[in-house]
């Protein structure tokens, strides 16, 4: 449903800028939401968008610049404002209070209370209804959130939002820790929520899904505004073109290189979080992708491997050696490498240097008689930052202020640094913008060609089938088939990973793969 | 259905953890010819009910304080305070009442400055609260004039008497406060928005203020709330000892942290209850009276409820295992 083109719009940001020191964030941003439409807001990583969306909620002030909701001037003081407002946010990073139960969790700040007593049962029968309304009703209210998976809680925090009888919703990536089923559950929301003139601001990576959820668009650039319109008629190539402001020629680039010896084999190796035991084979110069539902058991199996989690049985033999002592130092020093799923939590330490996080695992080059040799440590880190075209003013600034494609990349220069020769990567493109996304994936292929084995762990299924030379499929916590990726298709990866075999009946798995 | 009794059964035990170990201390005690017949008395149980006072009207604030993931370092410092605030007030001529009211309302204000400072200076609480450590314990000194304050005897002495008047009470006053002001803040912690509110900036304090909630406001609540509950302990204090006396109590916030933390409480904040609270400071003061019943010196009394500690808070950590 298409609004009046005579409608006035719900929300109207005017000229609006913010400064971060020097850093210009926003730089005179305008941008228009009509009623009950789904209006993407897409751009690099950096390009303005949470800024923006924060302003929007009223969590910080904006420098310059005029807003209005429903044409009455808006200029929030605080979050409080925002959500008066009919602002709700759904964001990126989850912001449930862990040890809450999801009753609490959703009515937080909104308690249905007489002079301060809460009123559980009317509480509880609300959350119940909004559960029901993102067709969850199994998520029992009395759950404390931090026993639910990563999707369960993405879920509550929907419902939280949908609670709230908001007027402008602002979705933030909020797929990229959606299994395919749920994510479709949530278009479905999304499209009962424009129905009831909900308006919503769709912010996502995976343009595939913009195109298909969103009737427009926003693109930002550097913190400017740099082209809107409507999603009907937009082909992904222009919205890419704009995003980057540059021709992108390939997006996933073929990097020549030649499979050699096995150097990893697991056989039943079976960790204390992992439900069955796993048997693989990796070679040199291999590129192994890992597909499968968010919860299928593939990290519990990373984990394990790297020796994060407890190994319960089964062998991992590396160039021959089994190895023993599964700890996360002596694999290290067996030459493997992993890059956390989760980078702000365990990948990094956000509040240190780039240079500290590149060199963490390995200090011996910049160490004499157990001192540091700062200066050496950061010649060797300004050349990485180079190499890895790193978007930092230097080796002494703390990761937590670069953007998360910046950021990521500091973590898989790491593994670089470390010389590890087997590389684990989980999700390592999650939430980066398309520019990193793909010079990822392009070192990725140069790590091949020199050599070194990859085990790539993505729940997107077009970067496993562009880049990877075999893909192997987990389905609740098995390791149910591996092929070479020319055998496969996306359709193909989606029904083994939903159902846990081919299905005979393609058109299915077409669907849901769509 | 078969996964919701286990969840029950673990519930049942989280709930029950904290008094296993107080069943098991009194047993240990109980079974020890040498102090059996004196320990089970009830003249006995009256004496550590009294004992247990003024730890536990400062642990049900300190609750509150961890709770919302915070902590009072300077607790006995403003126990102290406010006791001889309300001698000072006593031997002024002040009415009792308002003597015990003026004592309750130092240890609010103490807290009130350090929820202030927490909130405005944006400093962690625990270098707030060890700089009011000191200014507290200074400030109860200078008004002191570095000595007793002696004050004549009043009904408020009474508050914390081993043998109450009238008798039908059974146990001093002190202790029929305690058990009221607990079983008020239980149910403040879990049936009210304020409560949860605090549960909720212990859990995740970005995301509670995303929700909407004023945490500053909560937390300065918190800590004068807490701050009230010192006020409270130093007047029983006061009554236990019949003087102000400002170097009473070095060393007591320790012993209310640890309470807190034996029944369940979190130093990382969004755990802990009223309940547990309270049956961590019976612990305590069973095995002091227990040890001083076997003539055990201080120094063994010290060692074991140090080890109490690690063990109750790794016993907490397994039973949470596997979540």
């Amino acid at each position: 449903m298409s609004p009046e083109p005579a409608a006035p719009p719900v929300l109207r940001m005017d000229g609006v800028s913010k400064s971060f020191g020097a850093t210009r964030a926003l730089d005179g941003v305008s941008f228009e939401l009509a009623l009950g439409e789904v209006h993407a807001l897409i751009g690099e990583n950096g390009a303005g968008k949470s800024t923006m969306m924060k302003i929007l909620s009223g969590a910080i002030p904006p420098d310059a610049g005029w807003m209005e909701i429903d044409g009455r001037p808006y200029a929030p003081a605080g979050p409080a404002d925002g959500l008066r407002g009919g602002i709700s946010m759904i964001y990126q990073e989850l912001t449930l209070a862990p040890h809450l139960t999801v009753e609490e969790n959703i009515m937080l700040g909104r308690e249905v209370h007489a002079a301060g007593w809460l009123d559980r049962k009317a509480m509880k029968r609300r959350v119940r209804e909004a559960l029901e309304l993102v067709r969850h009703p199994e998520i029992s209210p009395d759950i404390p959130v931090r026993k639910l998976s990563v999707g369960a809680k993405q879920v509550v925090e929907i419902a939280r939002a949908l609670l709230n009888r908001a007027r402008i919703v602002v979705m933030d990536e909020p797929t990229s820790s959606l299994s395919q089923e749920d994510s479709l559950r949530l278009f479905e929301i999304i499209g009962k929520l424009k129905g009831q003139g909900v308006s919503v601001i769709y912010i996502s990576h995976f343009l595939e899904e913009v195109q298909r959820v969103a009737d427009s668009y926003t693109v930002l650039r550097d913190g400017r505004n740099v082209g809107s319109g409507r999603m009907a008629g937009t082909r992904l190539e222009d919205l890419i073109q704009l995003m980057v402001g540059q021709t992108v020629t390939r997006l996933f680039p073929k990097v020549e290189h030649s499979i050699g010896e096995v150097i990893l084999s697991l056989d039943g190796l079976k960790g204390a979080r992992m439900t069955s035991p796993v048997s693989l084979t990796l070679s040199r110069g291999e590129i192994l992708g890992i597909a499968g539902l968010v919860g299928s058991g593939r990290t519990e199996m990373l984990r394990t491997l790297f020796g994060l989690d407890e190994a319960e049985g089964g062998s991992v033999v590396v160039s021959g050696f089994e190895l023993a002592g599964a700890k996360p130092w002596t694999r290290i020093g067996r030459g493997l490498g992993l890059l956390s799923e989760d980078r702000q939590g365990e990948g990094l330490a956000l509040g240190r240097s780039v240079a500290d996080n590149m060199t963490m695992s390995d200090f011996t080059p910049y160490r004499r008689h157990g001192f540091l040799r700062p200066g050496r440590q950061r010649r060797a880190v300004g050349e990485w930052i180079g190499k890895m075209k790193i978007k930092a003013k230097g080796p002494a600034q703390k990761v937590g202020d670069l953007s998360g494609g910046n950021q990521q990349k500091v973590a898989l220069a790491r593994l670089l640094h470390q010389k590890a020769g087997i590389l684990l990567l989980d999700e390592p493109t999650r939430g980066i913008d398309v520019v990193s996304k793909a010079q990822i994936y392009e070192w990725i292929g140069e790590l091949a060609r020199e050599g070194k084995a990859v085990l790539f762990v993505s729940s997107y299924l077009p970067e496993l089938l562009g880049i990877c030379d075999r893909i192997a499929v987990f389905h609740r916590g098995g390791l149910v088939e591996s092929r070479p990726a020319p055998e496969w298709d996306a359709p193909g990866l989606m029904a083994v990973a939903t159902v846990g075999r081919a299905c005979p009946d393609h058109s299915m798995s077409q669907r849901i793969a769509e | 259905m078969s996964r919701q009794r286990p969840a029950k059964l673990q519930k049942a035990l989280n709930v029950l953890g904290p008094f296993i170990g107080l069943a098991l201390v009194i047993a240990l005690f109980a079974l020890i010819p040498e102090v059996q017949g004196r320990f089970l008395r009830f003249a006995n149980f009256k004496s550590v009910a009294t004992q247990s006072v003024i730890v536990a009207l400062g642990a049900l604030g300190m609750t509150f304080i961890i709770v919302s993931g915070g902590i009072d370092l300077s607790a006995a410092s403003n126990i102290a305070l406010s006791s001889v605030i309300a001698a000072y007030a006593i031997n002024a001529g002040a009415a009792p009442l308002v003597a015990v009211l003026l004592g309750v309302l130092t240890g609010g204000l103490v807290g009130l400055a350090n929820g202030a400072l927490v909130t405005r200076l944006r400093l962690i609480p625990f270098i707030v609260t060890l700089g009011m450590m000191g200014i507290a314990r200074g400030a109860a000194k200078w008004i002191a004039g570095n000595q007793k304050i002696d004050a004549p005897m009043t009904w408020a002495n009474e508050l914390m008497a081993r043998s109450p008047r009238p008798s039908w009470l059974l146990l001093a006053p002190g202790v029929w406060i305690v058990i009221l002001l607990a079983v008020a803040m239980a149910v403040v912690l879990r049936y009210t928005v304020f409560g949860r509110h605090v549960f909720a900036v212990g859990s995740n304090e970005s995301a509670a203020r995303l929700c909407g909630i004023r945490t500053d406001r909560v937390k300065i609540l918190v800590y004068s709330v807490a701050g009230l509950f010192c006020g409270l302990s130093g007047v029983m204090e006061f009554s236990r000892l019949t003087v102000g006396d400002p170097t009473v109590a070095v060393g007591l916030e320790l012993d209310i942290i640890a309470a807190v933390v034996i029944g369940g409480g979190s130093l990382n904040g969004g755990e802990g209850s009223i309940l547990g609270t309270m049956v961590g400071v019976m612990i305590m003061s069973f095995l002091r009276n227990g040890c001083t019943m076997m003539g055990w010196p201080n120094y063994i009394q010290e060692i074991i409820i140090g080890a109490i500690i690690v063990i109750a808070v790794t016993l907490d950590r397994l039973r949470h295992r596997g979540e």
